[in-house]
C-alpha cells in the first residue's frame, strides 16, 4: 500500500502519542525508583573569542558519552547543550531552562569563573549536581562550598601554584609576572607567589582582552627578571607569546605559562614561537595510561586534532557522570546516595590517580610540560616531571562541607 | 627609566599609533566621504587576517599570503557595498547602525563556521622574525619597525591620493555634495565602490600585518573596532589627517600611560594602591582623553572642514 506524506504524518504522530503515553504510564510504574534515561545540561561557551575552550569541553564529553555506547552508567543519555556566551546573564536564563523546564540531573560545561558564580546558587538551590570541568572558583572550594558542586579539573590557584613551584625548583631568583585586572588574574599571581621564593622584579597588571604589550615587554626587558610568567587567557596569551619572541625576549628569559596557555589550541594559533615554553598541568596527551591512549587516539580520530586540557577535563566529567549513574544503578532521586557515589569517584581518570578532597575539588599530581617537536615533528607538549603530588588547594580548610544533604 | 628605555617606549607608542591608523584611515573614508556609520568595518579586518592566514598557510609564504588577501578582501567589499551597503547611504545612522552591526554579526558566525572556532596560525616571515639591535645594546623587534615603515607609507600614499589626484578631488566633491558632482559628471556610484574597496583593503592590510602580532580569531575585529572609532572621534570624522594624528596620539598616550604610570602611582601612593589603581587608569586613559577632546572640541582636533 501507498502511503502519502500526510498519512505518513499522521500514522508518525499516532504512534508518538502511543510511545509518549508508554512512557508515562512506565515512569508512573516505576515511581521514584531507576530512571530510563540520564539528562545532562551541558552549557558552556560556544560563541565569542572564548568559544574555542567551550567546543573543546563539548566535544571532550561527547566523545566520552559516544566510547559508553551513548549511554551514562548504563542509561540511554541525554545531552543537551546550550551557549552561555560567556555572560553570566545570558548563562542564568538558560541554566534555570535547563534545570526548570528540561529537568535534567547533572549540569556541566561552564568555562568562565564569573560565569559559573552567578549561575551556581539557583542550581544547587534546584538540588542538581553541577560537574565543573573547568571553572573552579576559590568562592566554592572555601567559605562556599556545596554539596552539589563537584570540580573535576582543578582549583583556579592549583596551575599557577605548580608553575611557582617549578620556577623556584630551577634556580630562578627574578621573576616578572604579568595578568589582566581582574579577580582571576590577581588570584593567579597569588597562587604563584605563594610557592614562589625568589623575587618578584616586576608585577603587572594589564586591560583586560589588550592587544599590544609593547609597553609591558619593553618594562620586562628592562627588569634584570631571568624568567616571566604570564596568566593570560585565550586570545590575550597568543597576542602576548608571538609578541614576546618578537621582541627577541626568549633568548634572555624563560617563560613559564599555567597548563592552558601553552595548551595545544595556543600551539595551533602561533606555531613555533611557542618551542621551549614551560607550563604546568594535570593532565597531558602523553600520558601513558589506558584511559588516556584511548582517549587522545579516539579524539583525534573524531576530530582531527591534538585534544586539550578543556577537552580532557570534560571527557573526564561525563566519565565520573557515568560512574555515579552506574554506582547508583540509576536511582538518580536519592541524591545522598548519587552524591556519595560522585566523592568516590571509581572510574579511570585520563591524568591518572584522582580521587576528591572534603571541599570535592580534586586532590591530583601536577606535572611540568615543555613545548617541543615530537618525533613526527609536530610541536606539541612532552611532560618533563611531576611538580606537585596529591596536591590539594589552599581553600579546603574554610569548607564546612555538610555530610548528609 | 633610562634614555634606551623611553625610545623604546615612543617607538612602541608610534607603531601601535600606526597600527591603529591602518584601521582608522579606511573608517574615516567610509564614514566622512559617504557618511556612512560601518560597523562592520572590523569585520573585514577579521575576513582580510583571516585569508592572509590562510593563503599563507597554503603557499608557504607571508607575501603571497599578504597580496593575495589584500586583493581578496577589497573583492569581498566590493560584493558587499553594491550588493547591500550602498542602499544605506540615504538612510538615516541609525539603520545604518543595525544594518552594519548585522553584517557584523553574521560575519563572525560565517568565519566559525568556515574556519572553526580555534584560532589561526600566522607568523611573520622568517627574514622580520627576530630582533634588530639599532643602537648598541638597544634590540627593537624587526616586525615591529616594518610595521612602522609600511604605516607611514600608507599615511603618505592615501595623503597624496586625496590631495594631489584627480581621483581624489572627486572623492571630496562626492563627499561635499553628492549631487552637485553628479550634476558636474563625477561617476558617484562607482566612485564610492572604489572607495569602498580601497577602505576594505586597508583592512586586509590592517588584519595581515597585526595578524603575526596578535590573535586571528573569530571576534578579533570588534576589539579593535572600538580603538579605531576613538581615533576617528579624537582625530576629526571625515579627515584623514585626522585618523593619522589622532591614531599617534591614542598610541602614545595609551603606551605611555601604561609604562609611565605604574612608577608613577607607586611613587605617590606606594606600591599596593599602584598594583590595581595604575593598570585601571592606564587602560582608561584614552577613554579620558577621548572626553576631554569631546568636551572642548566635539568635530574632533583635526575635522575635514575646519
Amino acid at each position: 500500500m501507498r502511503q502519502t506524506p500526510q498519512r505518513l504524518t499522521v500514522i508518525h504522530r499516532a504512534a508518538c502519542q502511543t510511545l509518549a503515553l508508554a512512557a508515562a504510564t512506565l515512569a508512573l510504574a516505576g515511581g521514584a525508583h531507576a530512571a530510563d534515561k540520564v539528562k545532562v545540561g551541558l552549557l558552556s561557551t560556544l560563541s565569542g573569542p572564548g568559544a574555542g575552550l567551550g567546543v573543546d569541553i563539548r566535544d571532550g564529553f561527547q566523545l566520552a558519552v559516544k566510547h559508553s555506547g551513548g549511554k551514562l552508567g548504563g542509561l540511554p543519555a541525554e545531552v543537551i547543550v546550550a551557549d552561555d556566551q560567556a555572560s553570566p546573564d545570558a548563562a542564568k536564563q538558560t541554566a534555570d531552562r535547563l534545570v526548570k523546564r528540561d529537568k535534567v540531573d547533572f549540569m556541566t560545561g561552564i568555562v568562565f569563573s564569573n560565569v559559573m558564580l552567578a549561575v551556581g546558587q539557583p542550581i544547587f538551590q534546584s538540588k542538581t549536581f553541577y560537574i565543573s570541568a573547568n571553572a573552579g572558583p576559590s568562592q566554592y572550594a572555601g567559605a562556599q562550598c556545596n554539596p552539589y558542586f563537584f570540580n573535576v579539573a582543578w582549583q583556579n590557584d592549583n596551575l599557577h601554584e605548580a608553575v611557582g613551584k617549578v620556577v623556584t625548583d630551577k634556580g630562578f631568583k627574578k621573576a616578572a609576572i604579568l595578568a589582566p585586572n581582574y579577580p582571576a588574574g590577581k588570584d593567579a599571581l597569588a597562587g604563584f607567589k605563594r610557592f614562589f621564593k625568589g623575587e618578584v622584579v616586576q608585577e603587572t597588571y594589564t586591560a583586560l582582552n589588550q592587544l599590544d604589550y609593547g609597553a609591558e615587554l619593553s618594562k620586562i626587558r628592562g627588569s634584570g627578571a631571568d624568567a616571566v610568567y604570564i596568566f593570560l587567557p585565550g586570545g590575550m596569551g597568543i597576542n602576548f607569546i608571538k609578541q614576546f619572541v618578537g621582541a627577541g625576549l626568549s633568548k634572555d628569559m624563560t617563560l613559564f605559562g599555567p597548563g592552558f596557555s601553552g595548551d595545544e589550541d595556543v600551539i595551533r594559533a602561533v606555531g613555533e614561537p611557542m618551542l621551549g615554553m614551560f607550563n604546568t598541568s594535570q593532565w597531558a596527551h602523553d600520558m601513558n595510561n589506558p584511559a588516556n591512549v584511548k582517549f587522545v587516539t579516539d579524539f583525534q580520530k573524531e576530530y582531527g586534532r591534538l585534544p586539550s586540557l578543556y577537552a580532557s577535563q570534560g571527557y573526564d566529567a561525563a566519565r565520573l557522570i557515568d560512574a555515579a549513574v552506574r554506582d547508583t544503578k540509576g536511582k538518580l532521586d536519592d541524591k545522598n546516595a548519587v552524591r556519595k557515589a560522585l566523592q568516590a569517584a571509581k572510574f579511570d581518570s585520563v591524568r591518572g590517580a584522582f580521587k576528591f578532597n572534603t571541599n570535592q575539588y580534586p586532590i591530583q599530581d601536577y606535572h611540568l610540560r615543555v613545548i617541543t617537536r615530537d618525533t613526527q615533528g609536530r610541536v606539541t607538549n612532552r611532560t618533563l616531571n611531576k611538580v606537585f603530588e596529591k596536591h590539594a588547594d589552599a581553600y579546603a580548610k574554610d569548607c564546612k562541607m555538610p555530610d548528609s544533604l | 627609566m633610562n634614555t634606551l628605555l623611553l625610545l623604546e617606549q615612543a617607538l612602541n607608542g608610534l607603531q601601535f599609533g600606526l597600527m591603529l591608523f591602518l584601521l582608522a584611515a579606511g573608517l574615516t573614508l567610509v564614514f566622512g566621504i559617504m557618511d556612512m556609520i560601518n560597523l562592520a568595518h572590523g569585520s573585514l579586518y577579521m575576513i582580510g587576517a583571516y585569508l592572509v592566514a590562510t593563503i599563507t598557510a597554503a603557499s608557504g609564504s607571508y607575501w603571497t599570503g599578504l597580496g593575495v588577501g589584500i586583493a581578496g578582501t577589497a573583492v569581498v567589499g566590493v560584493l558587499l557595498e553594491t550588493s547591500l551597503l550602498r542602499h544605506f547611504y540615504r538612510r538615516d545612522h541609525l539603520s545604518q547602525v543595525l544594518g552594519t552591526f548585522a553584517l557584523l554579526l553574521m560575519a563572525n558566525e560565517a568565519v566559525r563556521m568556515v574556519w572553526g572556532s580555534q584560532p589561526l596560525s600566522l607568523n611573520p616571515p622568517d627574514a622580520l622574525a627576530g630582533p634588530v639591535e639599532l643602537l648598541p645594546g638597544f634590540h627593537y623587534s624587526a616586525y615591529r619597525l616594518f610595521i612602522i615603515g609600511v604605516g607611514l607609507a600608507a599615511a603618505l600614499g592615501l595623503y597624496l591620493l586625496v590631495t594631489r589626484t584627480r581621483l581624489g578631488m572627486q572623492v571630496r566633491a562626492g563627499a561635499s555634495n553628492r549631487d552637485m558632482a553628479l550634476a558636474m559628471g563625477v561617476p558617484v556610484g562607482k566612485l564610492f565602490t572604489g572607495v569602498f574597496a580601497l577602505g576594505a583593503a586597508l583592512c586586509a592590510l590592517a588584519g595581515g600585518l597585526l595578524g603575526p602580532l596578535l590573535a586571528v580569531q573569530v571576534g578579533m575585529g570588534e576589539s579593535i573596532l572600538i580603538l579605531a572609532f576613538v581615533v576617528i572621534v579624537i582625530g576629526g570624522i571625515g579627515s584623514m589627517r585626522g585618523a593619522f594624528l589622532g591614531a599617534l596620539l591614542v598610541g602614545v598616550v595609551d603606551t605611555a600611560g601604561r609604562a609611565l604610570l605604574p612608577p608613577l602611582v607607586t611613587w605617590l601612593f606606594g606600591a599596593e594602591a599602584a598594583s590595581g589603581a595604575a593598570a585601571a587608569l592606564a587602560s582608561m586613559l584614552i577613554y579620558l582623553l577621548m572626553a576631554v577632546v569631546l568636551f572642548y572640541r566635539p568635530q574632533g582636533l583635526f575635522p575635514a572642514n575646519g
